[in-house]
């Protein structure tokens, strides 16, 4: 039973009914949103991230309706999306090679049916057990899916992988879905749409029910309902929008390999719901915003992109467990009691040590990487357009004096932050905000 | 047919007792702490490479001491400063944090050790054949490996029943919290745990490292082979994870030797699939092909018809 009452306090608060999403009003504001964007960012490379993002969202959210709605830690998801994509990949050949009138609009559905069907027959095996169990034969699930697609290189075809021509289908509307624009429109739509299903699916009893044996099963058990049935209705919905993901990736990308079934698209699925925040329907969005940002932008900037990414992974778990919608969710009554300016000195106060703590300990990454990994390169490297020679100990003295010397700083002025949060909040709580 | 036979199941011993190194400190620290730490295979891939860095200054004996002690010194320092912290909001945030964990080790030895193999041999003294079965030699080197994971079972067995810290240990298993109630110190019992759990998957790393391939994505080829260990040994149980891991290893080494497929099964039996029909690939690969998967349709078997693993008691 320990680890019920311990699984309370992970998934933090459930959002109240209507909530910060009320009504229609935020839905229509995606909506523009989603069809204002591609404008702003209308450069390739933006359209491109933007289509990612979009598949991403539909990803992450798909793989918190395990996680952060029924409490299942799946190592696996990417199977269900990556046999979406495989199955819309080879629907998408089918189609024109047959020369049948579907519309590449529809392909999405192929995925999202293929998530589902393998949903039902993986589900079956793995959700007769919650928590730890769960995530084990996830993981095995997974490895096994992954291994196989290695070996039946006809289906998955192999290294080089399937390749297709979305161009090919039959247009809708005159849209043949060749320009980046119009593949992004239609991301964006399925995005939408399966944003709001999601949402609708969270205020179902089924819904409900999921966040019952989330928190405690046994209690869920004594109401009357079967936690193994909970999740086995859920695992394969979930897979259902991870199919459509896939099948959007396909569509996006034209090609398939074996790496969209691996564990290093679980992983990031997992990242990016965490980092978000498990325990908010829009967590899982800004996670797989960021996520996507970082995957395309860090990668430009460092090698080592992935070090970093895990770093930060780290540091949410261990700081900031409820994710960054958790923190925007903990200023949201301060703002609404007009109390949230007060906190800005305080914040800017801790973070400028802060700030200079994480760029000490990238200095020394950044350094530490040059020396060891691409020392044929030569000593000299540029930090922040710095130059600086790797060999000698200034560089290292100045990076373990900022690491260091911004934690110690940093740990001075938390009490200063501290006291301004627990001041912001007493006047909140006076206001009448719940606190 | 006999010769391969023995050398596979010597084979599959040996392999059997490595993962059993691993999955022994796993089993340990996940049946009093909780926790599957998801960098256990990290901190085994981690002893390879310290194993080679200090066999490169010092030789191979001194590095097969100190890797493992460096190695368990960071995992207790893992656990007293980052773990513990963790700890308190919930299990799955600790599982998160050693997943992190296994990210950021494997990023780190790539960074400091390339992605390539390196050159982790074997030391001269071990470099000759112990023995011939038929036509087969033997290396020296994997009796070696036998041996010392044989030594260490034994001392592991020795220090669970006979001295105090291992009966605490061993009533920490079943009763954690009679056993704080009773005044021990569980946290520096964790801390304990864990520093020697990973000491092992660490010395597992040495003496596996000049066997195996030394490179930095070891920890993810191992890393999910080990889970399946623990699952069918049934979590918590040391005693299950021992049978699987034999089985596992046993398993594995006699799936590549076969040379057999689904189609030469059924045509044994005068059944014949035509090369065109619908995936004809799942008649044709042979179960050496499929040696890599066996371990996971093993573990989904053992789920279906026993879902608390071979030896389990506990439901997670």
């Amino acid at each position: 039973m320990s680890e019920v009452a311990k699984s309370a306090d992970w998934t933090g608060p459930v959002p109240a009914a209507g909530g910060a999403l009320r009504g229609y009003a935020v839905w229509i504001a995606a909506a523009l949103a989603f069809l204002v964007v591609p404008y702003v960012f209308s450069s390739g490379a933006g359209l491109t991230m933007l289509s990612l993002m979009g598949i991403m969202i539909v990803f992450t959210l798909s793989y918190n309706m395990l996680l952060g709605q029924t409490g299942m830690l799946s190592f696996g998801h990417a199977v269900y999306y990556g046999l979406g994509a495989f199955f819309a990949v080879h629907a998408m050949n089918a189609v024109t090679r047959a020369g049948l009138p579907v519309p590449v609009i529809a392909i999405p559905l192929v995925g999202g049916l293929a998530g589902l069907v393998f949903g039902i027959i993986f589900g079956s095996v793995s959700t007769r057990r919650g928590g730890t169990a769960f995530a084990m034969i996830s993981l095995g699930l997974a490895e096994l899916v992954a291994s196989s697609a290695n070996i039946l290189r006809g289906f998955f075809g192999g290294e080089e992988g399937i390749t297709t021509n979305r161009t090919k289908l039959l247009p809708v509307l005159g849209l043949n879905f060749g320009p980046q624009l119009q593949v992004y429109f239609l991301i964006a739509a399925w995005c939408l749409l399966c944003m709001i299903a999601m949402y609708a699916i969270t205020r179902t009893p089924l819904g409900r029910m999921c966040n019952a044996v989330r928190e405690n099963p046994e209690r869920a058990q004594f109401v009357g309902y079967n936690p193994q049935t909970v999740r086995f209705i859920a695992f394969p919905l979930s897979g259902f929008f991870a199919g459509i993901a896939g099948a959007l990736a396909a569509i996006n990308f034209e090609i398939v390999n074996s790496s969209y079934v691996g564990l290093g698209q679980s992983g990031v699925v997992l990242l990016a719901a965490y980092i978000g925040g498990v325990g908010y329907f829009v967590g899982p969005v800004i996670g797989a915003i960021i996520v996507t940002y970082l995957q395309v932008m860090l990668s430009d900037v460092t090698a080592i992109w992935q070090l970093y990414f895990g770093l930060l992974f780290i540091v949410i778990v261990m700081f900031a467990p409820n994710g960054i919608a958790g923190l925007l969710a903990m200023h949201q009554p301060l703002w609404r009691a007009g109390v949230l300016h007060r906190l800005v000195p305080a914040y800017l106060v801790g973070l400028a040590p802060l700030a200079v703590m994480t760029l000490g300990a990238i200095l020394a990454i950044e350094m530490a990487h040059r020396f060891a990994a691409r020392a044929s390169d030569g000593p000299d490297m540029a930090f922040l357009r710095i130059p600086l020679d790797v060999t000698r100990p200034l560089p290292w003295l100045v990076a373990a004096a900022m690491t260091i010397g911004g934690l110690l700083l940093f740990r001075r002025t938390w009490p200063y932050v501290a006291s301004a949060w627990n001041e912001a909040t007493i006047t909140a709580r006076g206001r009448g905000e719940h606190l | 047919m006999l010769e391969l036979v023995i050398v596979s199941t010597l084979n599959g011993v040996l392999y059997g007792m490595l993962l059993f190194l691993m999955a022994s400190g796993l089993t340990l620290i996940f049946s009093m702490m909780g926790v599957l730490n998801f960098a256990h295979a990290s901190f085994y891939m981690l002893g390879a490479f310290f194993g080679y860095q200090i066999s490169q200054w010092a030789g191979f004996w001194v590095a097969l001491v100190l890797a493992p002690l460096l190695v368990g010194g960071i995992g207790a320092l893992v656990e007293r400063f980052a773990l513990r912290n963790v700890h308190r909001h919930g299990h799955v945030p600790e599982l998160l944090f050693t997943f992190g964990l296994a990210y950021v080790i494997e990023e780190v030895a790539q960074m400091v050790w390339g992605k390539l193999p390196v050159d982790f041999r074997a030391p001269a003294a071990l470099d000759f054949s112990a023995f011939t079965i038929f036509s087969t030699n033997y290396p020296a080197y994997k009796m070696f490996m036998l041996f010392t994971a044989i030594c260490i079972f034994a001392a592991l067995l020795a220090v669970l029943t006979r001295t105090r810290t291992g009966l605490i240990i061993q009533a920490a298993l079943t009763h954690p919290d009679m056993v704080a109630m009773l005044g021990h110190n569980v946290p520096r019992v964790f801390m304990l745990v864990f520093g020697v759990g990973t000491g092992l998957a660490a010395i597992a790393g040495v003496i596996a490292g000049p066997a195996l391939v030394t490179q930095a994505s070891m920890a993810g080829l191992l890393g999910p082979i080990l889970f399946v260990v623990v699952v069918i040994g049934g979590l918590g149980s040391l005693a299950g994870a021992f049978i699987a891991s034999l089985l596992i290893g046993l398993v594995q080494t006699f799936g590549v030797a076969l040379n057999v497929s689904l189609a030469d099964l059924f045509g044994a039996f005068g059944i014949t699939v035509g090369p065109g029909s619908a995936l004809s690939e799942i008649w044709t690969v042979t179960i050496a092909q499929i040696a890599p998967i066996l371990p996971y349709l093993l573990l989904v078997l053992v789920l279906i018809f026993r879902p608390t693993g071979l030896l389990g008691t506990r439901d997670t």
